[in-house]
């Protein structure tokens, strides 16, 4: 646990408990959470709730959820927003946490990537795999050129005025970029290993469009290497099907190949770590090493654990007991159960 | 069972017995052949279970749907003969089938 070297950071939000992860346990907590009256708020680097099912397999089938026989994970995530709909969650998407400090018995202060800072009672690290992070193509030698002319996100289309861009993809992110950068490059080449794309046909016949006028390139291949100085690109060279090498002139390079998940600054927060990735929990109350900081999903480990939506659901409603205890540390916990208890089902609009 | 080959990048053949109805990479993970990842246990959603499927082996193996060439436009020097292993059913038809796996898994 260490202070957080920024000044400059926004008012505290304050709130109860301070949610690490917005996918399918980070949602069931709220709800938990929720009928025990205590208020989360959720931070997520994805732009949308979900996390893995929402990222890596929305359209695929879940067969097990207990009494669902069939979800796919997208219809999974919307359950559960619709299930957590009467707590008033408020989600902060787009970033990432970063620190964690202690500040009081218990009580943390929690700082994010683009300086918001929360002050809650307890955190629920509920971080799955790691955050969402650009997955880097396989070329030799690319993180020499990284942040300088290689680049997995655009933040300010304004750098790119007049450069010569190489766009790599074949997904709605690359076509997205191609057609908003192509106005305001000096030229813009598509690169992606076959003439098919995954991206929305939209997105496709408009880039089609613009190639057909000679707007921008579309070539097909894979980057093989990259030829440059000192961080600065020069060219692309890229491998063909029937084995030809093409340089590609290029000031930059716009590679999206994906996402993938990397632990970040959960390795930062002083907790024990089990085998530098999975953060050990008490199975009575998934509390980590540090009291008032819990851990659930796929990021947690115990005797037995398995990565599992289902347990991560049934570790929450644990957890929510325990974190009752810090948020209202003089009220009672009577268990109720949501069929007979009119306070919980008032609770949930449905009374 | 059937007879798998696995050639690694540096030169190893490794020959495996493969279930009928299991996977070439689900093969491959259960007889700790290297070379294969499976980040996403066979899911079709990742890229790291990638093998180049040997010449004589093409047309009996057969194409990638279009959900994994989806999912090879991440993966490593593709080829015309890159398939996702997870997607490869074993069967009798494929019985002494080679496949190589790449230098490596994206």
């Amino acid at each position: 646990m260490h202070a957080p070297g920024k000044s400059n950071m926004s008012e505290p939000i304050k709130t109860d408990v301070l949610v690490i992860g917005a996918g399918p346990i980070g949602l069931f907590a709220v709800f938990e959470l929720g009928l025990l009256d205590m208020k989360a708020h959720l931070v997520d680097i994805l732009d949308k709730p979900g996390g893995q099912c929402a990222e890596l397999y929305p359209e695929k089938p879940i067969y097990d959820i207990p009494a669902v026989p069939y979800i796919s994970g997208q219809g999974l995530v919307e359950a559960l927003m619709t299930q957590i709909k009467p707590f008033g969650a408020t989600f902060h998407l787009g970033e990432m946490v970063e620190t964690i400090e202690r500040i009081g018995d218990p009580s943390f202060r929690v700082t994010t990537d683009r300086g918001k800072v929360f002050e809650a009672k307890v955190v629920l690290i509920a971080a799955g795999g790691g955050s969402f992070q650009p997955k880097k193509p396989p070329i030799p030698g690319i993180e020499g050129y990284e942040a300088r002319s290689v680049f997995y996100a655009v933040r300010r289309m304004e750098d790119f005025r007049d450069k010569r861009i190489l766009v790599v993809g074949g997904g709605d992110s690359a076509l997205d970029w191609t057609l908003n950068l192509a106005p305001v490059a000096k030229r813009l080449s598509l690169l992606h290993r076959r003439d098919a794309f995954r991206a929305a046909p939209d997105s496709v016949n408009k880039m089609r469009g613009l190639v057909a006028e000679g707007k921008i390139d579309l070539l097909l291949g894979q980057v093989g290497a990259l030829e440059g100085e000192d961080g600065q690109l020069t060219a692309a060279v890229v491998k063909r099907d029937d084995g030809s090498n093409l340089p590609v002139q290029c000031d930059a390079l716009l590679p999206f190949f994906g996402l993938t998940m990397k632990l970040g600054p959960v390795a930062n927060w002083g907790l024990e770590l089990k085998d530098g990735e999975l953060i050990p929990v008490d199975t009575a109350t998934f509390e980590t090493s540090e009291p008032g900081i819990f851990a659930v999903g796929d990021i947690n480990w115990y005797p037995g654990k398995l990565k599992l939506i289902l347990c991560g659901f049934h570790e929450v409603a644990l957890m929510a007991q325990k974190a009752h205890r810090y948020v209202f540390p003089d009220k009672k916990l009577f268990f109720q159960y949501t069929t007979s208890s009119t306070s919980l089902q008032k609770k949930l609009g449905v009374a | 069972m059937v007879q798998i080959t696995y050639i690694h990048v540096d030169g190893t053949e490794r020959t495996v017995d493969g279930e009928i109805g299991s996977t070439v990479m689900e093969t491959a993970i259960k007889n700790n052949v290297p070379g294969i990842e499976a980040e996403c246990g066979g899911a079709c959603a990742c890229s790291t279970c990638h093998v180049y499927v040997d010449e004589a082996w093409a047309v009996t193996t057969g194409e990638p749907s279009p959900m994994e060439e989806d999912m090879l436009d991440f993966a490593f020097e593709v080829r015309p003969n890159s398939r996702l292993s997870c997607q490869i059913k074993v069967t009798d038809a494929l019985d002494g089938l080679v496949v190589r796996t790449p230098e490596r898994q994206a």
